[in-house]
């Protein structure tokens, strides 16, 4: 059985003033039904981009400079506009970083709601209604029927997260793109929605791409891990062999900096060095400015090599299990 | 210990609903026909205190919806509180002269929670972090580019993007170009609402060493509202735990971290997820959470306690001293 969604070679683009910024650059990854993939990475690393991509919303001056998206064994890069638009409506939805991209500052919840509900199901405007209030209280809204009526500035930040998350949920979703949904939120309030996530997924065999930088929630929740850097995938395996064994120097840097594994009080390690500009990449392995395993190997481009059994690692010089 | 530079006394803020025409003629009829119309006022923030001593990091943590933006915001002085007062250097904000008023806003500065929707988007970065130093006076404008580059770079970002647009970076990003905005303006003390949220642990580790050097450097002082307790233990000298508008415990990091008293605090605690559990079956929230629109009756939290007596769904304990230094507002407390 083919993958829900197989994402070959992607290549996405800014062609801004100041230069090309290769924002996703040869990025492939793939995630089959019922299935969880955790995509971490720095910031401003592509993991949104990579995200907007798979939906058919990158605007110029940015473009797909390469490579496949299957959805099905469908090139989604291929649909027409609206063909992709009608997919985006029903099998595939993304929950955006920023809950204002899904939200209408100017509409009330229930109108927003219940629009969407519609749009895809023949249903009297009473019965969206309550559908769009079981939604809201599915992600942990109190008093949803009232708070149907409010607008979205008189929520708090999570509870926009919140209404965004439910939202995306009311049609079973076939492929469901997270971008950071929970970043915000506290840890029940997260359990609860990380339950009914779960829930989708194996009721529904929904595919899940959970895009995040909280790496205790990836624990629990990812299958899989692929690990962004400047672009690139830099490590890829399941959720035990990343974040037990992580091979790739930039991923060992990263687990060190989580704060419980440091002392109160002190310095927090970090990785050093600063992010390279992705204007100006230096040739071969764009870690190798911050990395302590370079040597002059590492100038040229290190490819994806298999370090164990469905494990890989972009690096000349893995660090050891 | 330092005199207290922010305090907060008998805090409280509602917010009324706002009706569009149809919901305020419906609302009309409903109530020429006896219908008692429904109440839907938000009670954000009910009755809090809170003082922050100079070269102090106080914590604020509780569950999303509970009120921890709204205190920052009014702590902040972006948002009066419908009832109390709020202190600045022992002075109370509604009575400082315009002069001192303003000097207070510039002094007290915060990193929103939402970076998308506290940067203007039609203005370039370069503007949103130089702007307000160069119009009050702190750099001359030949300082000007040197002191942006500065000011981004010490935030993580790469000022060869300054002339962007908010759009044009990723979420980590723009809440890092938040952070620069508001370090830039050379703060006394910062509001950080979820101020690292967005960032990668890496970053994060690096905006938080930030942080810390500036409070041994500058003595700033720091309100940290976040939901990562994590980061919160790290950080604090103090933490408060708010639940549904109100402050339930507060003590000294150390203490709270290890003899959480509250019966909200210690569920809190025990749901932190860890980097080393492997795909666990998360779990739906048990009991009906109490909504601020119609806050159950005596303590707030009693619907999801486990320890719920009948007292406590008709009398509100009273946040008070259960050892020294840490406070508790539970009945439990009065039981030998
Ligand atoms: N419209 C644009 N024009 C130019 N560059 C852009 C644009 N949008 C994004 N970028 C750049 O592309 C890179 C990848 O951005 P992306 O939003 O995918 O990062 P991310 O991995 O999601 O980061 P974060 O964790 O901070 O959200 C960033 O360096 C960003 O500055
Ligand atoms: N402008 C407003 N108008 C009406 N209600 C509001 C407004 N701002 C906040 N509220 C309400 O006040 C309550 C507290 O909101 P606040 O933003 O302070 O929560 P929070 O603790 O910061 O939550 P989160 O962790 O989700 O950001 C919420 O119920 C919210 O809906
Ligand atoms: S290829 Fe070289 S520079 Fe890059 S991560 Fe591996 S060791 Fe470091
Ligand atoms: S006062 Fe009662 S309901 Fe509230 S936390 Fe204590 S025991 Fe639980
Ligand atoms: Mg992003
Ligand atoms: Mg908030």
């Amino acid at each position: 059985m083919s993958a829900t969604l197989e994402v070959r070679n992607l290549r996405t683009h800014f062609f801004t003033r100041a230069g090309v910024v290769k924002a996703v650059d040869d990025v492939s990854f793939s995630v089959g039904r019922g299935e969880v993939l955790g995509l971490v990475g720095e910031s401003g690393s592509g993991k949104s981009v990579t995200g907007f991509s798979i939906i058919g919303l990158i605007d110029p001056p940015g473009r797909l400079a390469g490579g496949q998206i299957l959805y099905k064994g469908q090139d989604l890069a291929t649909l027409t506009e609206r063909d992709m638009r009608h997919l985006r409506g029903n099998r595939i939805a993304m929950i955006f970083q920023d809950p204002m991209m899904t939200l209408n500052p100017v509409l009330r919840i229930d109108t927003q709601m219940i629009e969407t509900v519609q749009a895809h199901a023949q249903v009297s405007k009473a019965e969206a209604r309550a559908r769009s209030r079981d939604a809201l209280g599915m992600v942990g809204i109190p008093s949803p029927e009232e708070r149907l009526n409010a607008y979205p500035h008189q929520f708090s930040g999570g509870m926009r997260q919140r209404v965004a998350i439910a939202i995306a949920l009311l049609h079973n979703p076939d492929l469901l793109i997270a971008d950071e949904p929970t970043t915000a939120l506290d840890v029940t309030i997260q359990a609860q929605i990380l339950a009914e996530v779960q829930k989708l997924a194996t009721d529904h065999g929904t595919a899940l791409i959970w895009i995040t930088h909280d790496l205790s929630v990836i624990a629990g929740l990812a299958d899989r891990i692929a690990v962004m850097y400047a672009g690139r995938v830099v490590e890829t395996g399941g959720a035990s062999d990343v974040l037990d064994h992580p091979r790739h120097p930039y991923t060992h840097g990263l687990i060190g900096s989580v704060p419980s594994r440091n002392k109160r009080g002190e310095k927090l390690r970090q990785i050093p060095g600063t992010t390279p500009s992705l204007l100006s990449l230096p040739p071969g392995c764009a870690f190798r400015t911050r990395c302590t395993h370079a040597t002059d190997a590492c100038v040229q481009e290190p490819p994806v090599s298999d370090i164990a059994p469905g494990h890989t690692a972009r690096c000349f010089h893995p660090v050891s299990a | 210990m330092n005199p207290p530079i922010i305090e907060l006394r008998g805090i409280a803020k509602r917010f009324g609903p706002s009706y569009d025409a149809a919901a305020r003629l419906t609302r009309g009829l409903a109530e020429r026909f006896g219908k008692p119309p429904k109440n839907e006022t938000v009670r954000a923030v009910d009755g809090v205190a809170l003082t922050v001593a100079k070269g102090e990091v106080v914590g604020l943590v509780g569950e999303s919806g509970c009120g921890k933006s709204t205190i920052g915001r009014m702590v902040a002085g972006i948002m009066p509180p419908t009832e109390g007062q709020v202190l600045f250097k022992g002075q109370d904000v509604t009575t400082l002269t315009p002069e001192a008023s303003r000097d207070a806003r510039l002094k007290v500065q915060m990193i929103f929670q939402d970076p998308y929707a506290s940067l203007n988007p039609r203005m370039r970065v370069a503007d949103i972090v130089g702007e307000a130093p160069l119009v009050h006076g702190l750099i001359r404008k030949d300082e000007f580019d040197s002191y942006l580059d500065m000011q981004l770079q010490r935030a993580g970002l790469d000022p060869t993007f300054k002339r962007r647009y908010p759009h044009q970076f990723s979420g980590g990003q723009r809440q890092r170009i938040g952070i620069a905005r508001a370090l830039a303006v050379q703060p006394e003390f910062l509001v950080c609402d979820e101020a690292v949220a967005a960032l990668d642990v890496s970053i994060q580790a690096q905006i938080l060493n930030l942080f810390m050097d500036l409070r041994r450097d500058l003595d700033l002082t720091y309100l940290f509202i976040s939901h990562d307790l994590g980061v919160v233990e790290h950080l604090s000298d103090r933490v408060m735990i708010m639940y549904l508008g109100r402050i339930v415990e507060s003590a000294r990091s150390e203490e709270i971290f290890a003899h959480p008293n509250h019966p909200y605090t210690q569920a809190l605690l025990a749901e932190v997820p860890r980097i080393d559990t492997r795909k666990r079956r998360f779990t739906a929230i048990k009991g009906e959470i109490p909504s601020p629109i119609d806050p159950p009756a005596g303590c707030h939290f009693h619907p999801r306690c486990p320890h719920a007596m009948p007292r406590c769904s008709v009398e509100t304990p009273a946040l008070r001293e259960i050892a020294p230094g840490h406070n508790s507002a539970c009945h439990l407390n009065d039981q030998g």
